[in-house]
């Protein structure tokens, strides 16, 4: 009998073409290489310039997300790009993807979006697939079971040439959440506490498996959450076990698999959960129980801390700069803290469930006097989706602006922007110095605290404002 | 590539921990369609001023630093995104090793794949580095070890592979490249076997 595998042991092993030795790393073969206009033009021409072809244009998707507008064309049709270099990546991008036929979800496309986003909305993303980008925010996908990571630009292109990328095989690192998560907490405050556990550099050199009954818990969106920040605890990828909420989610999407197809898959996938026995080159556990509404209150993901908490005091000359970037008080909860910006979207948190979860607090409120608030679905999926439901009518009449696909303000490289000084309660996953616009603080938080910071004009708890919801005292 | 056997610079300090590719090179600057260009904008909202100016306050700023390819920077350097512009930037801007107690997984194998020396050396050694700025050095990749001025030596561990690309200048696309018929064999292999579950099936 074979010894006891993990679920990252069995997608590697399935996917490799050499093994890795002492002297060489094992090649990888790569199922699906996502691609956006910032890390690949230099890729493409790299092709050119060795007079290379893509090997697998039936395996590369490619969407438009980075450096793109989110505010609608104008009468003329132009659209409104930050600069003139942001236009001609796109055209790049789109030229690129024309002479190398690749399937591009352009701004023609009804399904473009974000790449984290479409990729598992298209059932592009399944169990036991490799999937790689140039992007570190590829670890979502591992929400699905399927072992997905970022690479650089040079990587894009070895992917392009031969599908295949040069890797040595990563550490192993379980990170168990017990029990159940508090009413009035989510998955966004769950990641964050475990980056604020394990820290910024916790899972350098291994792949995360987060494992037990809270995990299991969480629908696809909340698992695609936690896998996308990943990253900020250094991990390049992050795993959950494919199990029946994620053959619901997947069942019937355009590329997903179909009848008997589809049986055969699920079978498959069935069989790609960790074996009882194997074990980590790491173990961590949580208590979910715990957990509170969490926040950061410093300049990387790993600062961070339940919003109700004193901020604790900088232990170095980095962390009191951090403090000092941040104008937190050590001794001092985030909670309360005078808010400017609020930002709902990036491929962290701008899926339907998210918006419904800050359109249920907005619902018949106004968003404070002085703050500014962005809400930008993930795709176009999720904006008709949304739409539909009357989600931006909600975000409209609460002052705020409701915006087209894009990655926006998490990167801030597409004009979506705060200003120097301004304190901006975001959904995404880097509060990085100068993220969002050079000077601007980011907090980073959960869709429902950003949603109820924005009523509040300060930072406030979500669960305040769910009290007298009826489906909130149903869930608790 | 060309062979990169040996670097010989004093070093220039940044002591921070965790510090990030949006430091190195802020998004905004990521609009470009070229790897070339970008030493100018390295480290950008923390070596110039509002204006426009130098940050005197900035370390690489100081006129010690000038000159100096040997980078000693806090912990966990590199974290953050994936994006290979900040190696590219750094070696435009004259940064031709990074030493550092760790760094982030991406960054490190970016900044290799590019020439960029990312060595990892022991913590109690690189505290002693981050003290002690323009010290003069010479790192050996063959040998993998810094020569201190007073000939005394830190050893590092490069992954075998990276560290004879970079002696030999070896092209790792041109090595994949060199393994296409192992690639076809597995993919004949196994798209035989999981048909049914690995093609993409259109509406």
């Amino acid at each position: 009998m074979s010894a006891p595998r993990t679920l990252f042991e069995k997608i590697w092993d399935a996917h490799v073409v050499a093994p890795e030795s002492a002297d060489t790393p094992a090649i990888l073969y790569v199922d699906l290489h996502l691609v956006h206009e910032v890390t690949s033009p230099q890729a493409f021409d790299e092709l050119r310039s060795r007079g290379l072809k893509l090997r697998r244009p039936d395996r590369t998707l490619a969407t438009l997300d980075h450096s793109t507008p989110t505010l609608p064309a104008g009468p003329d049709g132009e659209r409104p790009y930050a600069s003139a270099e942001a236009r001609v990546q796109v055209a790049q991008l789109e030229t690129n993807c024309r002479e190398f036929g690749v399937e591009l979800h352009g701004w023609d496309s009804a399904d473009r979006g974000i790449v984290h986003v479409i990729g598992p909305e298209l059932g592009a993303t399944r169990p036991g697939m490799t999937i790689v980008c140039g992007d570190s925010h590829t670890s979502t996908h591992g929400a699905f079971g399927a072992l997905a990571f970022g690479i650089g630009t040079t990587e894009v292109g070895h992917v392009m040439a031969t599908q295949c990328l040069l890797q040595r095989k990563p550490k192993t690192l379980a990170i168990h959440v017990d029990g159940a998560l508090p009413a009035g907490v989510g998955a966004k405050d769950l990641i964050l506490h475990v980056i604020g556990e394990i820290g910024v550099d916790g899972g350098t050199g291994h792949v995360i498996e987060y494992r037990g009954a809270a995990i299991e818990a969480l629908s696809m969106e909340e698992r695609m959450t936690v896998c996308n920040m990943s990253i900020e605890a250094g991990a390049r990828a992050g795993l959950i076990a494919p199990d029946e909420t994620t053959f619901a989610w997947l069942k019937g999407r355009p590329q997903a698999p179909q009848g008997e197809a589809w049986d055969a898959a699920v079978a498959r996938w069935r069989t790609l959960p960790s074996d009882a026995g194997a074990s980590y080159d790491r173990e961590v556990r949580i208590d979910a129980g715990q957990i509170r509404p969490t926040v950061t209150y410093g300049t990387h993901p790993g600062m961070a801390i339940a919003m109700d908490k004193p901020v604790p005091a900088a232990r170095n000359a980095v962390e009191r700069r951090a403090l000092d970037y941040m104008r937190s008080e050590a001794g001092r909860p985030m909670q309360g803290m005078p808010v400017d910006v609020v930002f709902v979207g990036s491929c962290t948190n701008s899926r339907l469930s998210d918006l419904r979860e800050a359109a249920r607090i907005l619902r018949g409120r106004r968003v404070a006097d002085g703050v500014r608030m962005l809400v930008v679905p993930g795709s176009e999926a999720v904006r008709r989706d949304a739409e539909r439901e009357g989600l931006h009518q909600v975000f409209l009449a609460a002052g705020a602006e409701w915006r087209v696909p894009g990655c926006s303000m998490c990167i801030a490289m597409n004009g979506d922007l705060a200003q120097p000084g301004q304190l901006v309660v975001s959904t995404s996953n880097r509060n990085f110095e100068g993220r969002q616009g050079k000077g601007a603080r980011t907090v980073l938080a959960s869709p429902a605290s950003a949603a109820a910071s924005a009523v509040a004009g300060v930072i406030a708890d979500p669960r305040d404002y769910l009290r007298d919801d009826p489906r909130q005292e149903q869930a608790a | 590539m060309k062979p990169i056997t040996r670097i010989h610079s004093r070093t220039a300090v940044l002591t921070d921990e965790n510090i990030d590719t949006d430091r190195i090179i802020p998004a905004r600057f990521l609009t470009t369609t070229s790897r070339t260009g970008l030493g100018k904008h390295c480290f950008n909202d923390w070596r110039y001023l509002p204006d426009g100016s130098d940050n005197p306050d900035f370390p690489l700023n100081q006129p010690a630093a000038h000159g100096c390819s040997i980078l000693v920077a806090g912990r966990n350097f590199g974290c953050g995104s994936s994006r290979e512009h900040a190696p590219w930037a750094l070696l435009d801007y004259g940064i031709e090793a990074v030493l550092c107690s760790e760094i982030a997984d991406i960054f490190r194998s970016n900044a290799l794949k590019n020439g960029l020396l990312t060595l990892v050396v022991a913590e109690a050694e690189h505290r002693w580095l981050l003290a002690k700025p323009g010290l003069e050095l010479a790192i050996d990749v063959a040998g993998q070890f810094v020569e201190l001025p007073d000939g005394g030596r830190i050893s590092f561990q490069l992954e075998p592979f990276a560290r004879h690309c970079l002696l030999n200048g070896v092209d790792q696309l041109g090595y994949l490249l060199q393994h296409a018929d192992l690639i076809d064999a597995f993919v004949h292999a196994r798209e035989h076997q999981e048909a049914a579950v690995h093609s993409r099936t259109f509406q």
